[in-house]
């Protein structure tokens, strides 16, 4: 508050009301999606039937609950395989590239870093259409020229990883590589003077350092593969992620199965977003 | 020793190279080449501008790019006027615990996929949705109303999906706005209007130009929103864009397409920062 600054008391309430409506608007759609997950009727909408906890748990047919629903099941399970290696890929290359940026010289680092941030500014579909095409003239030529078809070419899983890859470790890159610059390396030339190897100066010294940073952004890695659309869109070949399988529930309607689901991504967020605040606290400390 | 030094540079070296030309650079190179290349015969194909003539021949394409890239600008007004009062209450009337709890709060909802999001915008605006039933069961209409599947119901969701990249940056720059500015203005006989336009706006300029960057290049490449609440009525490039690669098949067109929305987004990207002279740097880390 700017105390010097007279405000009448209408102006003060008026502006008050516009922040509550702001809030109400940033939060409305979560808490129907929340609320409508335990709604008792075949449709995620009003008006309310009762308290049910079927779109969880239940069995019966034509109300099938997300855990025994296995369509939904088998698109989760596509999501975390495909976000459990982006996640390990992108941290262990943005690693490679925040030493490289930091402590390699050569001609041209400017220009490659900003080569690194580039794939941000890529809308993430032309980022999948040319992956896409890409990688099938790729096996097409191959297939021409050697008659080898090469099937992790195709759209499917392999493909829909690297596509997330290629611009989820821009992001990786720049969290570890802010973390890399605050390093004294003058810690480093310590443990080297006191006898420690390149290898084990880089185990016990710098890496502990940068372990905030490191599981920052895997969190942030995991967190944006699973939500990815865009890109997954353009290379998904029969399996489906959960995006994917949760866009074709919603076109075609759907049961309130999908606000179960959902209300299980939001729980879920929520925590990797309460990881990602003390992995980030502890990376300013 | 030196030798050695080389050696892990190049190590370094590998990911990166392997990762910029293989997935970003090649890609793109392969979609303007197949951007320029027509079909004159099965299997044949010339380089020449046929697919980028065709784009301008049939209204749908271009009134589809036209439609895609009005209602980008006027997602990052709206934006913009609705982000700026909320922005400019937290960083400069709030205080302490309420000021970072209120910060936190705007951030939390983005950190859920926006499907769920969107979800949530389908069931509070179908006709048998939440404000629908609200306003016949107040009187307030005598028939249930359709709030699906139109214009407005696409802005909303992009305005709402957007409001995290404009309300970051601009309490990020109010913050460093002294009260003192503030204060000097209305004692100098400003109104509240000449403070905001003489003081409050020059010094958050940065923070509305880098938010209203992202915000338009993220509305643009939307896919998601426009399609899931405009229906069949949505008309968005990026959906043209899976059209023809998708469903028609055709990749050369697909390509121009691609290539003329990523012109226009890195075209206003590069003229935001040329005019707020800024680096891409700065402005993806805000």
């Amino acid at each position: 508050m700017i105390p010097s600054i007279r405000r009448t008391t209408l102006s003060r309430f008026v502006y008050g009301l516009y922040i509550a409506a702001f809030f109400v608007y940033l939060f409305a759609p979560l808490v129907v999606v929340g609320v409508f997950a335990f709604n008792d009727s075949r449709f995620p909408s009003p008006p309310w039937q009762g308290f049910t906890l079927d779109w969880f748990v239940g069995t019966a047919p034509g109300k099938l609950g997300l855990f025994s629903d296995p369509a939904l099941l088998r698109s989760i399970g596509v999501s975390m395989k495909v976000a459990f290696f982006v996640t390990i890929l992108s941290v262990a290359a943005g690693l490679a590239n925040a030493f490289l940026l930091e402590r390699g010289r050569f001609p041209g680092k400017g220009l490659l870093y900003g080569m690194m941030l580039w794939p941000l500014v890529i809308p993430g579909v032309i980022l999948g259409i040319s992956i896409l095409l890409f990688s099938s003239n790729l096996a097409n030529f191959i297939d021409d020229r050697l008659g080898i078809e090469v099937a992790f070419l195709r759209p499917g899983i392999p493909l829909v990883v690297l596509g997330q890859f290629s611009f989820i470790t821009s992001i990786t890159t720049t969290i570890i590589l802010a973390r890399l610059k605050k390093f004294d390396l003058t810690l480093e030339e310590a443990a080297l003077n006191l006898g420690a190897t390149r290898a084990g100066a880089l185990r016990t010294v710098t890496l502990p350092f940068l372990k905030p940073a490191i599981l920052g952004a895997a969190i942030i890695a995991l967190l944006m593969s699973f939500e990815n659309f865009n890109t997954t869109l353009m290379l998904v070949g029969s399996q489906s992620p959960l995006t994917i399988h949760m866009y074709g529930m919603m076109r075609e309607g759907t049961t309130p199965v999908v606000n179960a689901v959902s209300l299980m991504l939001i729980l879920g967020s929520a925590l990797l977003a309460a990881a990602a605040a003390i992995a980030g606290s502890e990376r300013r400390r | 020793m030196r030798s050695q030094g080389r050696l892990a540079l190049w190590l370094l070296l590998a990911p990166a190279l392997l990762w910029l030309t293989l997935l970003v650079v090649l890609p793109h190179v392969d979609m303007v080449l197949l951007a320029l290349s027509e079909r004159v015969r099965p299997r044949v194909y010339e380089y020449g501008l046929g697919n980028f003539a065709e784009f301008f021949k049939e209204p749908l394409y271009w009134h589809t790019f036209a439609r895609t890239a009005v209602f980008s600008v006027l997602a990052t007004l709206l934006t913009l006027l609705i982000a700026f009062p909320t922005a400019y209450y937290i960083a400069k009337l709030m205080r302490g615990r309420a000021k970072s709890l209120a910060f936190i709060a705007c951030l939390l909802p983005f950190w859920v996929s926006e499907l769920v999001r969107t979800l949530g915008w389908i069931i509070l605006l179908r006709e048998t949705g939440v404000i629908s039933t609200f306003l016949v069961s107040t009187g307030l209409a005598a028939d249930r109303v359709e709030l699906l599947y139109n214009d407005a119901a696409i802005l909303v969701g992009l305005v709402y999906s957007s409001l995290l990249f404009m309300v970051v940056p601009l309490v990020t720059s109010l913050d460093t706005l002294d009260d003192a500015m503030i204060e000097a203005g209305y004692d100098l006989g400003g109104s509240g209007f000449d403070v905001l336009r003489e003081i409050v706006v020059p010094h958050a300029m940065p923070g509305i130009m880098s938010g209203s960057i992202v915000v338009f290049m993220l509305t643009l490449g939307n896919y998601v929103t426009p399609t899931l609440l405009g229906g069949k009525n949505s008309l968005w490039f990026t959906e043209q864009i899976y059209n023809q690669f998708i469903t028609r098949f055709n990749w050369e067109l697909g390509s121009a397409f691609g290539i003329l929305l990523l012109l226009v987004s890195s075209g206003i990207v590069w003229a935001g920062l040329k005019l707020s002279r800024q680096s891409l740097g700065t402005v993806v880390r805000a």
